[in-house]
């Protein structure tokens, strides 16, 4: 059985602060070697409970004596962190010590009687009205910088007047006939077989140029014109509909 | 007993009293003199004289109704002998269930108030958050400040505390030297106990 018992106290430890057996960690903190404040004690209790894990049965000897063992480990960490108060208890002699026990228990005594007396009082039932709690305190009175009235009446006179109208003339879009543009594009295929779309909106304005393409899309419907494009962007090719063309070169070959 | 009455009747001081019963009978928490003056528009003089005449018309044993000086001012309450019938209609929230501890903290706030939880504490020996936010709960204490800028919160007793215990004041509790015994008896008996432990 004692083979088989985890040994507490051998129990290995890899912690940021301390690596070694469990029992040297305890005799470096008592002799005061290794601080307490860094050593993180729940990776102590992983480290236990990872270890009882690996066996089958629950160790409970070991399980007590560990319980012990880091208790008084917590303790002093625990002490180690109020110094303070550890100074405050450890400034004083045992007489004045004594002194102050008493002068407490002094305090309680005179506590306790004090609520017995009360505690009578309550014996002796008192009822009264008991009122909802009070309105909350009006809000004050909002307070004003105080002004002259001329000057009151000039701000009112700027308030009076009209604002001007705005202007809506930026969204005025006058569009040009797309008659004008049908006209030009039949005007340019009359002197020349076939252009470019460029060609036939030099010095033309936005509108101009969405009006005249406008007129080309409709040239292109009605079969008047051919529109092509190599390529998104490259320039556009009008040329004279192909049958137009045929009809005319058969009228110049007969 | 009728000519007493016959005489409260006559009394030119009559209408004050009316007058004083009713604001008595709106007023949600006790009214101080100064209060009262104010609200009928009299000298404190006429409404010391006309509460005279009330506390005696309204004294237990005599009407059902007790006018009483309690928690800085005047108020009306049940009378003992109808506290039966009263506790059958209506509980006592502020007071109903008071623990032992809560006496006691609440015996230290009366005393030693403004205090802070971590004051009462070192008295009590224990923990006290719980029983204060209790106390707080039932509106027998209240915060009342920081010990500094950003230090503990105190607290002290209301009005109510007052009202519940039936004291005029913090005034009325016992003297603090009537209370519990003294230092030395108290090292002299600790003393004794510490003798009789085997070395």
């Amino acid at each position: 059985m004692a083979v088989d018992t985890l040994a507490v106290r051998e129990l290995d430890l890899d912690l940021d602060a301390f690596e070694g057996p469990f029992d040297l960690l305890l005799s470096l903190v008592l002799r005061e070697e290794l601080p307490l404040a860094e050593l993180d004690l729940a990776q102590i209790v992983v480290a236990f409970v990872e270890r009882l894990a690996e066996r089958d049965e629950l160790d409970l000897e070991a399980c007590g004596e560990f319980l012990v063992l880091f208790s008084a480990l917590l303790e002093l960490k625990a002490r180690g962190l109020f110094p303070d108060e550890e100074a405050e208890l450890a400034e004083l002699g045992p007489e004045q010590a004594a002194e102050e026990l008493a002068r407490r228990l002094a305090e309680y005594r005179r506590a306790k009687e004090a609520a017995v007396w009360l505690a009578e009082r309550l014996e002796r039932p008192r009822y009264f009205r008991l009122a909802p709690a009070p309105l909350a305190p009006k809000p004050p009175e909002p307070q004003f910088a105080s002004q002259k009235p001329e000057k009151l009446a000039q701000v009112l006179r700027l308030l009076a007047v009209d604002p001007p109208e705005p202007s809506t003339a930026h969204m005025a879009l006058r569009f040009p006939p797309v008659s004008q543009f049908l006209e030009r594009w039949r005007s340019l295929l009359a002197r020349r077989s076939r252009l470019d779309f460029d060609e036939g909106i030099v010095g033309c304005s936005r509108v101009e140029i969405a009006v005249a393409f406008l007129a080309l899309l409709e040239l292109r419907k009605t079969g008047e014109v051919a529109v092509s494009q190599a390529a998104p962007f490259a320039p556009i090719r009008i040329s004279r509909a192909a049958s137009e063309r045929s009809l005319s070169w058969t009228a110049h070959s007969a | 007993m009728d000519r007493s009455l016959r005489l409260v009747a006559t009394n030119p001081a009559d209408d004050l009293s009316q007058t004083i019963e009713a604001l008595l009978v709106i007023a949600s928490a006790p009214l101080s003199v100064d209060e009262l003056a104010r609200a009928a528009e009299q000298d404190a003089e006429s409404i010391e004289a006309a509460l005279e005449l009330l506390v005696e018309r309204y004294r237990e044993g005599r009407s059902g109704i007790v006018l009483e000086f309690v928690a800085g001012g005047w108020a009306f309450r049940a009378s003992a002998q109808a506290a039966a019938a009263c506790a059958r209609l209506q509980e006592r929230p502020a007071e109903r269930g008071l623990s032992q501890a809560a006496l006691e903290t609440l015996a230290v706030v009366a005393y030693l108030g403004p205090c802070s939880r971590p004051e009462i504490a070192r008295i009590r020996g224990v923990n006290v958050d719980g029983v204060v936010a209790g106390l707080v709960e039932r509106g027998l204490v209240v915060e009342d400040g920081r010990e500094n800028e950003f230090g503990a919160v105190r607290y002290r007793t209301t009005p109510l505390f007052e009202r519940v215990f039936g004291l005029e004041s913090l005034a009325e509790l016992p003297r603090v030297d009537d209370l519990g015994a003294d230092v030395t008896e108290i090292r002299a008996r600790l003393e004794a106990v510490a003798e009789k432990r085997p070395a």
